[in-house]
């Protein structure tokens, strides 16, 4: 490229040779033979990078055509017929998440006394007895080892009362506590904020169970009410199961995946 | 003795009389003050009400005093609430149907039929037929004595969101949301004519004119989210007016008794056309947000037309408008015509629009959008829908509120009188149906059954029976 304005000094005092207009009319004709020529003849690493920017450059001039070819003339909207009905007084509003109705709750009743359930998480890590409970030293030389601290989130409940400090063996430090639990429903993708009610089966044995420690793969369940919920018979359902899919005692809260 | 002195105290006091007023609802009085022994009960009441209002037959009326209702004997009542015995009582008497419609509680089929979710489900004004606009873009028509499908009427684009009967039962109405509205023959299943075509934008909403007005029933008016309503002429099949000024949506359409277009709109106003120019009468302000739904204190009988709980059927079409202009006076009363319009701003209004272009009453209470609204049969009393999971039960002349039934745990969407104004039919997106007294103000029945949210409710004008409709795409039919 010039450097300089020599060429349009020269053009402004001497004009245009007689023939230019002519040879830049042609050789802009013969530029798009050209281009093709090119682009046949490359070969290698150079070839392929110029049938990529070539392509590009085709996509994009169709879609430009097509923009353009999207006329003015505005024809009937007709939408196709899309899934999720509802009528005429909830078509202006989003409707917010809603759960579905319960599966059978006869089915539910005996997976209950079974003791088994279909969960997400079948297998999980075992937690062992030393991970789970840190020796406290009592008495007054320290030397008794009968206490234990549990060092996993559980749950107590709302009428817990301690036992007396001196016979207590298992201590649930309050920080660990939690009465909430962040659920998700598994279909609709959405989480609620829910209360427990109580720790159904933790996997790592009953005796977890009975203290209420929830780790990972722990069922708890989880009050409903605010989903309003109602089985086929009618009734409103009020408590449902959850299974714990986090470790709590890193994250500090309790995520659970729900058992439809 | 002591034994004997009680007794003695006791005929003393039953002995004692009240003055007493008898008023209509309205508030005119009927016939002069009187004193009545406080043995009186309703019975009496009601003896004394049809001597003095000197009907042939003994209707039955309920009796209130101070808006509560009297079922023991005056005595009773006064000791019970210690009302002065020195002023003059005021009872207001309540003529009640004549016919007792019994609740519904078991559901007797349920028949699948549709592909996607009822959007919409409506008894014919005589009760014979029953027809149902769903997401599948099709109506169906169902038999009622076989309780299995009859036609499927298929010709719409979109989803059909409404549909209208005629209230002589003749031509059945359906819109979609591609704007099209199609006129149906209820007794074959075949469209009449060509889908008619003038929205751009989909219907919220159809009502026809009252056979009073002008017998056969020929036009309807159609409102739609373009913000204009159009009546149509379902002979002609075409658009004759079409009624433009609001600036939004227009939610809610009502043809009323005499002859004038409520529209209600999203942009919070409702506005009054005369239906022979199209021209605006009145435009009524005082909502705060949109205006969800309108209901007229005779709209029960402007959809039955000649029709009643007795079943007859007529042949000409004049009979019918007398028949039918008769039953409207009746329900109309003396008064004007009372509107009433549920907001997104929680609240309602009772306006008599041919009065005054301000709001009688407002009727504050819910505390979520109010979706549905509903005037008795009657007149007498006014039922409210909102998201809020419950049903308001509100005085239909004054305005007043009077119970609020609750026992949903979803948002309420419909709801749907029975025709002796007795019972209170609610639908909801928590699956249920349940049916409320209005005398006990307690629920009578829960209807548990659908698989999810139900949409669409109807209760048919002879009583008999109930069809609901909703997400799970079936149509249940429940009887008593």
């Amino acid at each position: 490229m010039p450097q300089g304005d020599y060429i349009d000094l020269h053009r402004k005092r001497n004009g245009y040779r007689h023939d230019h207009f002519e040879r830049k009319r042609k050789k802009e004709a013969r530029e798009v033979h050209k281009r093709s020529q090119i682009a046949q003849k490359t070969l290698g690493i150079k070839g392929k990078m110029l049938t990529k920017k070539r392509y590009a450059e085709k996509a994009l001039m169709k879609k430009t055509l097509a923009m353009h070819e999207e006329s003015s003339s505005r024809r009937k909207v007709d939408d196709d017929v899309q899934e999720g009905a509802v009528p005429a007084y909830l078509l202006d509003r989003d409707s917010t998440t809603r759960a579905k109705v319960l599966s059978n709750t006869v089915k539910q009743k005996r997976k209950e006394k079974a003791g088994k359930w279909e969960v997400p998480l079948p297998k999980v890590r075992p937690v062992a007895e030393d991970e789970m409970f840190r020796v406290i030293r009592s008495g007054k030389r320290k030397t008794k080892q009968w206490k234990r601290m549990i060092t996993k989130a559980t749950f107590v409940g709302p009428s817990f009362t301690r036992k007396p400090p001196k016979y207590e063996r298992f201590i649930r430090p309050s920080g660990l506590r939690f009465t909430k639990a962040h659920v998700t429903h598994p279909e609709l993708k959405c989480t609620f904020n829910l209360e427990i009610i109580g720790v159904k089966k933790n996997p790592n044995g009953p005796m977890y169970t009975s203290l209420g420690v929830i780790t990972k793969g722990t069922v708890i369940e989880v009050n409903v009410s605010e989903l309003g919920l109602v089985t086929p018979a009618g009734k409103v359902v009020w408590g449902k199961y959850a299974q714990v899919t986090n470790n709590p005692e890193n994250d500090g809260c309790i995520n659970a995946v729900l058992l439809v | 003795m002591e034994v004997e002195a009680a007794g003695v105290e006791e005929e003393r006091e039953m002995n004692n009389s009240v003055m007493c007023q008898l008023t209509d609802p309205e508030g005119t009085p009927l016939g002069p003050s009187m004193y009545l022994p406080q043995s009186a009960g309703p019975k009496e009441l009601q003896q004394m009400v049809n001597k003095l209002l000197s009907n042939e037959e003994k209707l039955p009326y309920a009796f209130f005093i101070s808006n509560h209702e009297l079922v023991v004997q005056l005595g009773s009542y006064l000791q019970n609430n210690k009302v002065s015995v020195e002023k003059v009582l005021t009872i207001v008497y309540q003529a009640q149907a004549v016919f007792r419609i019994r609740p519904v509680t078991r559901c007797s089929s349920t028949i699948t039929g549709h592909t996607e979710a009822v959007l919409s489900v409506a008894f014919s004004p005589d009760g014979r037929q029953l027809a149902s606009g769903s997401g599948d873009t099709t109506v169906r028509l169902w038999d009622l004595n076989t309780q299995t499908p009859l036609f499927t009427c298929k010709g719409h684009k979109n989803w059909v969101l409404c549909i209208a009967w005629s209230p002589d039962g003749k031509h059945l109405v359906s819109g979609s949301k591609a704007g099209e509205l199609q006129c149906w023959d209820p007794q074959t299943g075949k469209p009449s004519g060509n889908p008619l075509i003038g929205h751009k934008k989909w219907i919220t909403g159809i009502s026809w004119e009252p056979v009073h007005l002008n017998a056969p029933c020929r036009r309807f008016v159609s409102a739609s989210k373009d913000g204009d309503a159009r009546i149509w002429d379902a002979s002609l099949r075409k658009c004759v007016m079409c009624l433009t000024g609001h600036t939004l949506a227009i939610t809610c359409v009502k043809w009323g008794g005499d002859g004038v277009i409520y529209t209600g709109s999203q942009d919070c106003t409702i506005k009054m056309w005369e239906t022979s120019q199209g021209k605006l009468i009145r435009e009524l302000k005082g909502h705060g947000h949109w205006v969800n739904s309108l209901a007229l204190s005779t709209e029960y009988v402007l959809r039955t037309g000649a029709y009643d709980h007795t079943c007859k059927q007529y042949s000409s079409p004049e009979e019918m408008k007398k028949v039918a202009l008769e039953r409207y006076k009746k329900t109309k009363g003396n008064g004007p015509e009372r509107l009433v319009s549920g907001s997104d701003d929680f609240t309602m209004f009772l306006w008599e629009p041919s009065v005054s272009k301000q709001p009688k009453t407002r009727m504050t209470g819910h505390q979520q959008l109010v979706n549905h609204v509903y005037f008795s049969p009657d007149g007498q009393w006014i039922a409210s829908a909102s998201f809020d999971k419950s049903v308001k039960l509100w005085n239909g002349i004054t305005g007043k509120f009077v119970a609020a039934f609750r026992g949903h745990v979803g948002p309420v969407y419909q709801i749907s009188w029975s025709a002796d104004s007795r019972l209170l039919l609610s639908g909801s997106k928590d699956s249920t149906l349940k049916i409320w007294d209005i005398r006990t103000q307690k629920l009578k029945q829960d209807l548990p059954g659908h698989a999810d949210e139900v949409f669409a409710v109807d209760w048919s004008p002879d009583g008999e029976k109930v069809a609901s409709g909703g997400r799970d795409r079936v149509l249940k039919l429940w009887m008593g």
